[in-house]
């Protein structure tokens, strides 16, 4: 089991599938706040929906509104379980940190591929790669 | 960075969620952006309040923490709204769009927030100190505040200055710090300037130049508060700029040493090229004045000019609630609405709807104005000076 340190931007603990974007996330016009799926056209996550997934990007792009559909993801139970990053931005950072998602950034994400058992422990910062996705 | 106790208390929701969350959130920025620790703020301004920029996710955050009962521990003001919240229906917003707006402005009060929708706090009753700690959003407010008055705030996100505002707090990192506000850019200013639209067009000009630097400006012989929030404004929306000098004129301009700084000069030919470059239509179907709020004596010089006249297109002058009560009293709103123009408060062009109003083809005498109406508004912009505009719809 490999496990990655990184650093705490939002506290919590939750283990699950991951989600991974190579490229940024802008949450404003990329992701829909009610239905949790993907809807920026021609990015590699269109069409997918983060509900009760570990999403894993390098780091957030876009408008500041942002924050406010992760916000939005949470109260319509749309919501990603956590988020970890290369690098946490403000928009990013803002979002999960009013809306209450766990969050861990300064991850050497390149590590992790969709469909990996994760655990995500915000609160110290690691994340433990339990089982890694054979089928990529 | 360092936290007292009664901080550290916070993070373990002592006080609760809402402050429990707006504290961490200031704590991360601070740890991102490399902060010793938090310093109390004298007040704050919040951004993101029309419906249009926010939409529904922000709606609902906003009447969540609303509900929850945070409450404003500093005197905070808001960021124009997207319409005027009084008379919205004269000026035709659909009703649809009126009824989130008036959500969001009751969230805000319910929070202990002034509802004084305007991005010139500072000439409607939230005037900051000289050296006094701040947090404002918006940014051509952050940019006089800072230069003008000499007032430390840094670029704040609507959330963060919300944070602070609750919390009385932000981390001590950026234009907070002394060393972090000298400048980076001599701008030598060779050009003239008269009407409030040449410090616009100055403006667009050194911030599409300066990106997020602070220029020290020489040459600008003289500037009246009105001009200097044109300038600011404009250097804000074409670029990042948060802060700059101008020899002779601004607070700390006489701090500054210039020796060594990277050079860069604006003719006259460079601003006249700006009016024709943001010019992107002709005819005006409607003027829109006050980019940044206009001041009573913008009012007032609009309508000694509009005294006697009658005008072809409509005329909007944005401004705050409390300017517009004094250019009632005074006598101004009324030579305007005469000549068919009006006064509009607690909002402003670029936030409201007014593509969804039938108009194409905005006139502006302001160079932020004119940098984001095309994309924000899809308008066309004829940007030039005050009495050209008017001749053009008289």
């Amino acid at each position: 089991m490999e496990v990655l340190k990184g650093r705490t931007i939002s506290p919590g603990r939750v283990e699950g599938e991951s989600l991974v974007s190579r490229e940024p996330i802008g949450f404003y016009g990329g992701v829909d706040a009610k239905t949790g799926i993907f809807i920026e056209k021609g990015h590699e996550l269109e069409g997918k929906s983060v509900k009760g997934k570990i999403l894993v990007f390098p780091y957030g792009k876009g408008s500041t509104v942002g924050s406010y559909v992760i916000y939005g993801l949470v109260k319509n139970n749309q919501a990603p379980l956590a988020i970890v990053n290369k690098e946490t931005e403000t928009i990013v950072a803002t979002g999960v940190i009013l809306a209450g998602v766990p969050c861990v950034d300064q991850v050497p994400v390149e590590r992790i591929s969709t469909g990996d058992h994760l655990i995500v422990d915000a609160t110290s910062g690691t994340i433990s790669i339990l089982r890694t996705n054979t089928t990529n | 960075m360092y936290l007292t106790n009664a901080e550290e208390r916070l993070l373990s929701g002592e006080s609760g969620e809402v402050i429990e969350r707006m504290f961490r959130l200031l704590v991360s920025l601070g740890d991102i952006y490399g902060a010793d620790r938090m310093i109390p703020v004298g007040s704050a301004q919040v951004a993101g309040v029309s419906y249009k920029s926010i939409g529904d996710p922000g709606v609902e955050f906003l009447e969540d923490y609303a509900n929850k009962g945070a409450v404003a521990k500093i005197v905070t003001f808001l960021n124009p709204a997207g319409m005027d919240i009084e008379d919205w229906q004269e000026l035709k917003i659909p009703p649809a769009f009126a009824e989130k707006q008036l959500r969001i402005m009751n969230a805000f009060k319910k929070m202990g927030i002034v509802v004084s929708a305007t991005c010139t706090p500072y000439l409607a009753g939230n005037l900051p100190r000289f050296a006094e700690h701040i947090a404002w959003s918006e940014s051509s407010a952050i940019s006089f505040s800072n230069s003008v008055i000499g007032a430390r705030t840094n670029r704040e996100g609507g959330p963060s200055a919300l944070a602070a505002a609750l919390c009385g707090v932000t981390p001590n990192y950026g234009l907070h710090l002394s060393e972090n506000r000298k400048p980076g850019v001599l701008v030598n200013v060779d050009a003239r300037l008269e009407d409030n639209a040449d410090f616009g067009a100055l403006g667009y000009v050194v911030g599409k130049e300066v990106e997020n630097n602070i220029p020290y400006f020489q040459g600008i012989a003289d500037a009246d508060t009105d001009q200097l929030k044109a300038l600011g404004a404009a250097m804000a929306a074409s670029g990042a700029v948060a802060l700059y000098h101008i020899e002779n004129l601004t607070p700390e301009a006489h701090l500054m040493k210039t020796e060594g700084l990277e050079k860069i000069s604006v003719n006259e030919k460079e601003l006249q090229d700006t009016f024709s470059k943001l010019s992107t239509g002709k005819e005006p179907d409607i003027v829109i004045l006050g980019c940044p709020h206009s001041s009573l004596k913008e009012i007032m010089t609009i309508s000694r000019k509009l005294e006697g006249r009658k005008l072809k297109k409509p005329l909007w002058i944005c401004t705050s609630r409390m300017v517009k009560e004094a250019a009632n009293r005074m006598g101004f709103t009324q030579i305007i609405e005469t000549a068919g123009g009006r006064i509009v408060a607690d909002t402003c062009m670029v936030v409201s709807p007014i593509e969804d109003m039938g108009y194409k083809t905005t006139g502006v005498n302001s160079g932020k104005a004119a940098n984001y109406l095309p994309g924000f508004c899809k308008q066309n912009v004829v940007f030039t000076k005050l009495d050209t505009l008017i001749e053009k719809i008289t």
